[in-house]
């Protein structure tokens, strides 16, 4: 493969025919990384996590007063009944569901937007291999409109710093907080945990270990490398780590509505052990310091690297690239530039042709900007995202879409892709894909597919092969 | 975008793939067959299987009961409990001893979250997310050999991830493309090994499950149409020998006389669908259809019920120990939280005990097998022998 086609398709989001092939691909990547804009307007345009916690709050409020969720009070007026409360309930639930829409078809819309038009396509496909690192699902209602700003917010500021800075900004995002059951979290021993026991509160406040654990297993050491103690242990830690606008327990500290917050009376006192080492310290330092302790632990880097490696070199990636990664994040002190220099200065990213089967994600994006689009006028694309089984910020789990080609290259999900080519291909009329092909596969095009091309039938026809060749759907 | 599809013509034009050579040397050495179906949202146990004595019922969720007997006389499943009306084909399995029913079963999660209940519900794990694999997936090592099981959905649910290969085909709501297009991607991939196999494999596929699809009255996408495509993937000699079904809607907060009704008619449809589709294998199949938590005993404000605890389980197939409603009843009169039906047997035990028997495995390597993580002592006497 020549090297300026795999900077194009490997490393970015896919070529686009009105923009020049770079001369020095190396220096192209690592520069897009000064280039990139971490709040372009398409972006700073949306509301934030703050206005997607008050419509959160809202919608809950309305279930709690229909009955439909919660715990009915002692003494507590009861949900109101009849044909009316009926009416109004169903007229609420639609004006939540079309909320909904909006907010999150706006994302979904600028995510798209800035993909296609970004004059840094590598620093984009950073955001989205960090979203997905530190996932969370938007189907959950707590997040349902929460995952945006989790990427716009906590990741696209921090791709090029250290990494300990993201992992801080990702787990107090209220995003994460929610959707990982944090925000209530609270210690057994501490002072609002002792309190509803000397009062025998029916429902006693307890400790939440999602977090912790996932912290643990997903975005720092991985799974095997660590054990049931260091949850507990971090979870205590975290303890107290919530969200503004949600207090409705005693002993708690009001915060504006989105803006994270550190609650000492749910935290638990005394000292936690992870990862074989001791932390003492009291309140919200204590989850601080183990998370800085984490971010430069080196099975941590050995998990970064693997998994960026995983991403952008092969479904299993080389050993002695991982190991030179992981060295280079630890004697930089946690920078994550040192990790991308070493990825993309290394002869291994550059030797092994198509090795990665493109995710429907990426298939998606490269299809729009290889027919020359800037802007889709509608929510198809989202639409076109779930019907090819990655529907835009809904992996289901916090360990967010794999990356090898055994999950996306299967029998039923290649049809969609066809279908899904023939569709975007009909869209683009007068496009001529015998022209367009060696212009977006510089080197890689095959002959076979050239031949194919020119014999379609018609020129959406050849548009559509193009899009399903071999050399498209990989990368 | 939503078109019908023409699917008699494809099914004809690439029938003759469906003999590809692989699928036909991937034929299961087992002749038994296990389709499970995820009621998402929490289905309303007690209405679905109402106790016979309805008085303690009528108490606590006054006219719901009462909403309910317009859809036709409850039939008696027990001299202790009925069916909703709308279950018509489910009872009738009952009384031929083809179906039976597991009451008060809950899985270990005693929360009320449905996107935790259900991850909890897929892989057997003691919280939510602390295992990525499904149990469903983790059983599939110690079956005889046969081809992935499939999901009849978009993607392939928790239930069925892991290390195990399995897949999943669903209608598509992308305009068809063309016969001439298909037939030129087949030439395209010629070349490519992996790309090829994909590509035959899919048309073989999708043969299959058109020509089940072929008859569906509402549209391909509707659950007892995917039933039927299911049926038809299982009954072949060379098909899987497990499918999963997913039917979402089951969360009643309101008007749940009628939604509950067309939610029952609807599943019941899909029994009918499998008994129908599989034909003879009918008498080598078990239907397990579970839900993550069941409903509240009493009825909300808005004609409803609100996330409960313990739901029942719906077994069906000629595989079934038939006639019977297994379980410990806890009764109405003390309540889980002094709101939901008291749970009494563990989900996890009725899939261990109705997998371990179906397929001739010894419990106790199930349950250590796909249920570690919460286990609980496989329930007997659930499946024929």
């Amino acid at each position: 493969m020549t090297i300026p086609a795999i900077a194009l398709n490997r490393f970015g989001l896919g070529a686009r025919a009105d923009e020049p092939v770079p001369v020095d691909p190396r220096a192209w990547l690592l520069s897009q990384l000064e280039r990139f804009e971490p709040r372009p307007a398409a972006i700073a345009a949306l509301p934030d996590a703050m206005a997607m916690t008050l419509q959160y709050r809202q919608n809950l409020q309305q279930l709690r007063q229909q009955g439909v969720i919660g715990q009915r009070r002692p003494g507590g007026s009861a949900a109101p009944r009849g044909p009316e409360a009926q009416a109004m309930a169903q007229q609420q639930q639609q004006q939540r569901r079309q909320a909904f829409r909006q907010a999150y078809g706006g994302q979904v819309r600028a995510r798209v937007a800035v993909a296609l038009t970004s004059p840094a396509p590598f620093g984009e496909r950073l955001v989205h291999f960090w979203a997905n690192h530190f996932a969370i699902s938007t189907d959950k209602l707590a997040t349902a409109t929460m995952a945006g700003p989790l990427e716009f917010e906590a990741v696209r500021p921090r791709i090029t710093g250290k990494f300990a800075d993201l992992l801080l900004a990702v787990t107090r995002h209220p995003g994460m907080l929610f959707y990982l059951d944090q925000a209530q979290s609270i210690g057994p021993g501490s002072q609002l945990g002792e309190a509803a026991r000397r009062r025998r509160t029916p429902r006693q406040p307890g400790l939440n270990e999602n977090l912790a654990r996932e912290i643990l297993e997903l975005h720092t050491l991985g799974a095997g490398n660590y054990t049931q103690a260091d949850v507990g242990g971090l979870a205590r830690a975290l303890t107290g780590w919530s969200v503004g606008g949600f207090v409705r327990r005693p002993l708690g500290l009001d915060a504006p509505a989105g803006q994270f917050i550190f609650q000492p009376a749910w935290h638990e006192p005394g000292s936690v052990t992870v990862a074989g080492k001791r932390y003492t310290q009291d309140g919200e330092a204590q989850a601080r310091a183990i998370l800085a302790d984490l971010a430069l632990h080196p099975l941590t880097a050995l998990r970064l690297a693997g998994k960026l490696a995983q991403h952008f070199v092969a479904d299993v990636p080389p050993p002695a690239l991982i190991d030179r990664m992981a060295a280079a994040y630890l004697a930089s002190g946690g920078e994550l530039l040192a990790l991308y220099r070493t990825l993309v200065n290394a002869p291994e990213a550059w030797a092994q042709p198509l090795a990665k089967f493109k995710t429907p994600w990426d298939w998606t994006l490269s299809a729009v900007r290889a027919l020359g689009w800037r802007d889709l006028p509608d929510a198809r694309l989202a639409l076109m995202l779930n019907e090819l089984g990655q529907p835009v910020w809904r992996p289901g789990s916090p360990a967010g879409w794999p990356d090898d080609a055994a999950r996306w290259a299967a029998a039923d999900a290649l049809v969609r892709r066809v279908e899904a080519a023939n569709r975007l291909s009909a869209l683009a009329g007068g496009l001529d894909a015998r022209s367009l092909a060696p212009r977006l596969l510089p080197g890689t095009l095959s002959a076979a597919t050239a031949a194919a091309i020119a014999r379609a039938e018609s020129p959406a026809q050849g548009l559509a092969l193009l899009l399903v060749a071999p050399e498209f759907l990989r990368r | 975008m939503i078109t019908r599809r023409t699917l008699i013509t494809r099914g004809a034009l690439i029938g003759g793939l469906a003999l590809h050579p692989r699928l036909a040397l991937a034929a299961a050495n087992t002749e038994r067959r296990l389709v499970f179906i995820i009621l998402r949202g929490a289905m309303d146990g007690l209405a679905a299987i109402p106790p016979r004595d309805t008085a303690r019922l009528r108490q606590l969720r006054g006219a719901l009961v009462d909403v309910q007997e317009q859809f036709g006389a409850p039939p008696m499943l027990t001299s202790d409990f009925a069916a909703h009306p709308a279950l018509k084909n489910f009872a009738g399995m009952f009384a031929a001893g083809e179906a039976s029913v597991v009451h008060a079963a809950a899985s270990p999660y005693r929360e009320r979250s449905h996107f935790d209940a259900q991850n909890i519900l897929e892989t057997a794990g003691n919280a939510a997310y602390a295992l990525k694999d499904g149990w469903l997936n983790r059983l599939l090592p110690l079956l005889p050999p046969a081809p992935p099981p499939i999901a009849l959905a978009a993607t392939v649910p928790a239930l069925l991830q892991g290390a195990a290969p399995a897949t999943s085909f669903a209608p598509s709501r992308l305009p068809d493309a063309s016969e001439a297009l298909k037939a030129r991607v087949a030439a395209l991939y010629e070349g490519d090994t992996m790309l090829h196999r994909l590509w035959s494999e899919a048309m073989a596929t999708e043969a299959m499950a058109s020509a089940a699809m072929a008859g569906a009255a509402d549209g391909p996408g509707n659950p007892p149409a995917l039933a039927a495509t299911a049926a038809k993937l299982l009954a072949g000699p060379a098909g899987p020998r497990i499918a999963v079904l997913d039917i979402g809607g089951w969360d009643t907060h309101a008007g749940q006389a009628q939604r509950l009704a067309n939610q029952l008619r609807q599943l019941d449809n899909v029994f009918a669908a499998l008994k129908t589709g599989l034909g003879l294998a009918w008498s080598d199949t078990l239907v397990i259809a579970a839900t993550e938590f069941g409903r509240t005993v009493a009825a909300n404000g808005t004609g409803g019920t609100d996330h409960g605890t313990a739901s029942a389980v719906l077994l069906a197939g000629g595989r079934v120990a038939g006639g019977k409603v297994h379980g410990d009843w806890p009764g109405l009169s003390r309540l889980f939280e002094d709101r939901d039906l008291m749970p009494t047997t563990s989900l996890n035990a009725v899939f261990a005990g109705a997998a371990a028997g179906l397929f001739g495995l010894d419990p106790e390597l199930v349950t250590r097998t796909a249920f570690g993580a919460a286990p609980a002592a496989a329930m007997g006497g659930l499946v024929r022998a």
